[in-house]
């Protein structure tokens, strides 16, 4: 099956051909798969080289014409590295694009720390007005592509090789599904967590809420959930750093007794290489580890 | 289309009454020529250069002006009010809570900003991209200009769009950069040289000489996006 970056060229690649408004700009990174696109539509398949911040500003000043940008390249180098330019050339000028990546926080463990950008999801929540897309599954990244592409607003897509066996329907405003019922407490899984997640409660009397679209966090959902329950105890499951929707689960449930646990990413560099499932044991994200926080934690 | 400059209008100041507006930011009774390194420059730009007016500020087909170096913006403002962008009643409000004319621009505040700025380095980027984005619309009649200074320059990002805007042949790209000896090191062997061996056109004049900056600014130069390097009295 194709991944989550296959399925962005793709689809990306056939928008463009449908949306005269659409331009994607490139950093090297994925300019081989956009190749024929770019053949096909040399002025709005743009690609500025090794070139980190001249591609978010491109991208930007590309908007500032009513164009509506894809700007993509690793996590590190998309949302870390020009960060002030995503802060400014976006944020500050008031005008939208869609930011890709791909990487995310441990799918080339053999890379090492220099391509894993756990924080990203966190350094934009030090920013107004981002969407975040956390798919879990190929078929869910490209609903949450075109969802994307059809706005004005100012969207991140994070991409990853860790994926679920399965999709579901994801976007539309729908906020976090539930996917499974229990009474001993709620579990959000975010994005490609969700298999994990489920393999790790199986035979708990918890909650299991899907949350691919991450911001804006879905408040009133989890505030359903949680009061459907008899205690408000919620873990959150992601696979970027630790902890990075604790503050807005907060928020959702400051008007009830809660506790919240976040689990995710270690904020500690592991200076490991190997491969993906051994840095998602590293983070205890493995089903197994998983389990004994979860359980731990809601002591059921 | 665009295609008139925004002489200023009937009744409003003319170059000779620019001191005049910027003292009604500064407040100071006389100020420094070497202050205002960059009035000359945008002078000649937004009277005889530019094919942007007050009504056409939202046109697709205009011509625009990023201003990169946000830091003592008070020339901007009094030539965009010289022009007619706003009124120069806003002038006097200058940084105070209520006024939309900040120590740094903000474009979604000051009419005729098209962009915030402040942050060194972020204008010529932007100004790639619009280029980028009016090519892709077919619009290669609207040229865009950024203005910048020396120090300026010492931005890494920068560099990553000169490098690639001389290669792609943004022959709409126009940068002016303000000359006043600011940067800590210097630019051995002259700023123009950077661009030159990045592919763009370019003119070094005297920053002060309102014809010599008019014919840098309007010479042809098919093909390859163009820098002119206006150079003014050393910063003190």
């Amino acid at each position: 099956m194709d991944t989550m970056r296959d399925r962005f060229i793709a689809t990306a690649s056939q928008l463009l051909d449908e949306q005269p408004r659409l331009a994607v700009v490139l950093a090297d990174i994925s300019a081989d798969g956009f190749a024929p696109a770019r053949r096909a539509h040399p002025d709005r398949v743009i690609n500025v080289g090794i070139r980190e911040q001249l591609l978010i500003g491109a991208g930007a000043g590309m908007a500032l014409t009513g164009m509506r940008p894809i700007v993509h390249t690793f996590a590190s180098f998309l949302v870390e590295r020009p960060f002030e330019q995503v802060k400014l050339d976006f944020g500050h000028q008031g005008v939208g694009g869609v930011l890709v990546s791909a990487g995310g926080s441990y799918d080339w463990p053999a890379g090492g720390f220099t391509h894993m950008a756990p924080g990203d999801v966190a350094l934009l929540d030090t920013l107004d007005g981002w969407t975040v897309h956390v798919p879990g599954h190929p078929d869910e990244a490209e609903a949450l592509l075109r969802e994307a592409v059809d706005g004005d607003d100012r969207v991140y897509v994070r991409l990853s090789l860790q994926e679920n066996r399965t999709a579901r329907a994801v976007g539309g405003g729908a906020g976090f599904p539930v996917v499974r019922e229990g009474r001993g407490g709620t579990v959000v899984a975010v994005g490609p967590m969700l298999d994990n997640v489920l393999a790790a409660t199986e035979g708990l009397d918890v909650n299991v809420l899907y949350a691919t679209t991450v911001r804006p966090f879905d408040a009133a959902g989890l505030r359903r959930a949680v009061g459907a329950g008899p205690g408000a105890d919620v873990v959150i499951v992601e696979p970027y750093l630790a902890g990075t929707s604790t503050t807005a689960a907060n928020e959702a449930l400051a008007e009830v007794p809660h506790r919240v646990l976040g689990l995710g990413v270690g904020r500690a560099e592991l200076r490991r290489y190997g491969g993906m499932d051994e840095h998602l044991v590293a983070h205890g994200l493995d089903p197994r580890g998983l389990r004994e926080r979860i359980t731990g934690f809601l002591r059921t | 289309m665009t295609n008139t400059t925004a002489a200023p209008p009937r009744g409003l100041p003319g170059f000779d009454g620019l001191d005049r507006l910027i003292t009604l930011m500064t407040g100071a009774e006389k100020h420094a020529p070497a202050a205002h390194s960059t009035t000359d420059a945008l002078w000649v730009l937004y009277s005889r250069v530019l094919r942007v007016t007050p009504e056409t500020v939202r046109d697709p087909g205009r011509d625009r002006f990023l201003l990169s170096k946000g830091h003592g913006p008070m020339a901007y403002y009094a030539v965009l009010a010289a022009h007619g962008f706003f009124d120069e009643e806003v002038l006097s409000g200058f940084g105070t809570y209520a006024s939309p004319l900040g120590h740094h621009p903000d474009r979604l505040l000051v009419p005729g900003a098209e962009i915030g700025s402040g942050s060194l380095g972020h204008g010529l980027p932007l100004a790639v991209g619009t280029v980028l984005g009016l090519r892709a619309q077919g619009l290669t009649d609207p040229r865009v200009w950024v203005l910048m200074g020396d120090a300026e320059l010492d931005e890494g990002s920068n560099h990553e769009a000169i490098a690639h805007a001389g290669p792609a042949g943004l022959e709409q790209l126009h940068t002016l950069v303000i000359d006043n000896a600011s940067a800590t090191h210097g630019w051995p062997g002259g700023i123009a040289s950077r661009f030159e061996a990045a592919g763009w056109s370019t003119a070094t004049v005297d920053g002060r000489d309102h014809e010599a900056l008019y014919a840098a600014f309007t010479a042809p130069h098919p093909g390859r996006p163009r820098a002119v390097v206006a150079r003014v009295e050393p910063k003190g």
